[in-house]
């Protein structure tokens, strides 16, 4: 799946949900389906500071791909990680630095990756677009 | 629901209250809007906002320079809301009432003047375990410029100060800052235990009173306190502005906090000679509409009457301190008696992160704080990430506090 169907994945399937309880309840559901980080990649340096919720991230490079696991401390928080690493994890170097997030926009969340929001889902994102970056680099040079 | 039996809230009626702040008919995602964020700003009533707009349609000039009408009656105004203030927290003189943008910098100006004129290398500056970050800061600084230390009076699970160890912790310090109520936790500190600990040792006391003005009757002369802080906006004024009280013997000895214009008698380029209080320590052109919001402000509450606000808050403080504590799970952080809080109740709910509560409440239309609420040590002490703080104001009735609980249940429901 390339990280526009999965965005339209997500996309569509809000469109299901009518009321805000709904989208939230789904939200939190897929917090449970975040490929979690281990524990021993929990630490200070893996560490993406929001201001009020905590966002753990890892990446591993494999056969050209970017995987992603990670963790929050907030539900909420974790629900909106779990579905932007459902959207980029899997995903080329290149194509992760190319990649246009729209999918929170268009169900609604815009406000999450508000900076004064701070709950590190911004962070987040650029933080995945760096190591994007870096490998992207990297396998050019190899 | 038993919701309207408040209409009126020992002599004030609330209902008719609300209608004076226009903001409260707003809504939000659907729902009316409970506002329950007060503690970092109380909204406006129609009379501050139209103090403010008149003050710019008929008066607005700049003030004590010019010669010409306008500029006289601006000066009345600005001075009548200093006299106001002054009677407001019973001050000696109005001299005594200096105009800042808050009690940020009302501190910031206290611990930069007093630092430079009494801190030494070696000398220490006492305040307690729950203070906001802006009590905490510029006292931080000071000391680190200074070569002085911080020192700080521990605080228990209940919220209370720990006064066991005040004689030693008082042994070498220059001044004593605290706040007459915890932004974070709602609690009332001893006042008069402090400063009489304090005053016997000859150390002035410096009172944070922003979370106190709007809650309960500040006498400054019955406290006995050096210097006191408060903000407009937190006491239904406008932003932007502020007061430092501070007694006459105290501000005389402090050396201004900024130049320019206003705080000067003469210049030359030898030397210039500073101006008298209150002017000394309010540099360059102040904020005069403010000034004059603030003394709206304080009429409205004055007409409330604010033994009124106090009591009626304090009946909505056990009903809401009642209601919340049905809620399984629900924790309350700090004192759990009403009448040793004013205006705030911070609480978590199971393992809840205070921001998905919050998360959840806003999209219910229910505004309330979430987080360390600037006063990171306070959560540090706690071992806590942060809370959820509900905060009253005199506008908040029994409908918010019930709509609030069903905002948590709800909550609860979809985050546990």
């Amino acid at each position: 799946m390339t990280i526009k169907e999965a965005q339209d994945e997500i996309i569509a399937d809000f469109e299901y949900l009518s009321n805000w309880d709904d989208k939230y309840e789904y939200i939190i559901a897929l917090s449970k389906e975040l490929p979690l980080i281990g524990e021993g990649y929990k630490k200070e340096e893996n560490l993406i500071k929001g201001c009020q919720s905590r966002v753990w991230l890892h990446a591993e490079y494999r056969e050209g791909k970017l995987f992603f696991t990670a963790d929050s401390d907030a539900i909420i928080t974790k629900g909106l990680v779990s579905m932007v690493i459902k959207v980029l994890s899997g995903q080329t170097p290149a194509d992760i630095v190319a990649a246009e997030i729209y999918f929170i926009d268009a169900i609604g969340l815009r406000n999450h990756l508000s900076p004064t929001r701070s709950n590190g889902l911004l962070s987040m994102l650029k933080q995945i677009k760096l190591y994007a970056l870096a490998y992207q680099v990297k396998s050019v040079e190899s | 629901m038993t919701t309207i039996t408040d209409i009126t809230a020992g002599q004030l009626n609330i209902e008719k209250i609300r209608k004076d702040f226009p903001i409260l008919s707003t809504h939000v995602y659907g729902h009316p809007l409970v506002y329950l964020d007060n503690a970092a700003t109380t909204q406006k009533p129609e009379a501050v906002l139209h103090a403010m707009d008149d003050y710019y349609h008929t008066l607005n000039s700049n003030v004590h320079r010019g010669v010409h009408f306008l500029s006289q009656q601006a000066t009345e105004a600005y001075e009548g809301a200093r006299q106001k203030i002054a009677d407001f927290i019973n001050a000696r003189h109005n001299h005594e009432i200096i105009f800042t943008r808050g009690t940020t910098e009302a501190i910031n100006l206290v611990a930069a003047c007093f630092g430079k004129k009494f801190l030494k290398s070696g000398d220490s500056i006492l305040i307690s375990a729950v203070e906001h970050h802006s009590n905490i800061v510029p006292w931080q600084m000071i000391c680190e410029d200074r070569g002085a230390t911080l020192r700080v009076i521990p605080v228990d699970e209940d919220g209370e100060l720990v006064l066991a160890d005040l004689p030693r912790l008082l042994e070498g310090v220059k001044l004593v800052s605290f706040n007459y109520v915890s932004n974070a936790l709602g609690g009332i500190n001893p006042v008069a235990a402090i400063v009489t600990a304090a005053h016997e040792r000859g150390i002035p006391v410096f009172l944070d009173a922003a979370q106190a003005v709007q809650h309960m009757e500040v006498d400054v002369q019955q406290l006995d306190v050096d210097f006191l802080a408060f903000s407009s906006h937190k006491l239904y004024g406008p932003t932007g502005i502020g007061v430092l009280y501070g007694k006459e013997e105290w501000l005389n000895q402090l050396p201004p906090y900024q130049g320019g214009g206003e705080m000067i008698k003469t210049v030359t380029f030898e030397k210039t000679v500073y101006n008298d209080l209150p002017y000394k320590f309010e540099a360059g052109t102040p904020d005069m509409a403010g000034a004059i919001g603030l003394a709206a402000a304080i009429d409205y509450v004055l007409g409330l009457g604010i033994r009124n606000i106090h009591q009626a808050e304090m009946e909505l403080m056990r009903y809401a301190l009642g209601v919340l504590g049905e809620i399984e799970g629900l924790r309350l952080i700090g004192k759990a008696d009403a009448s040793r809080r004013a205006g705030v109740i911070s609480f978590l709910v199971g393992d809840i992160h205070p921001f998905d509560l919050g998360e959840i409440l806003d999209k219910q239309g229910i505004a309330v704080r979430t987080g360390h609420h600037c006063a990171q040590p306070v959560m540090d002490r706690y071992c806590i990430p942060g809370t959820v703080r509900a905060s009253l104001a005199i506008y908040n009735n029994r409908v918010d506090i019930d709509r609030l609980a069903a905002g948590i249940r709800k909550a609860a429901k979809l985050l546990l």
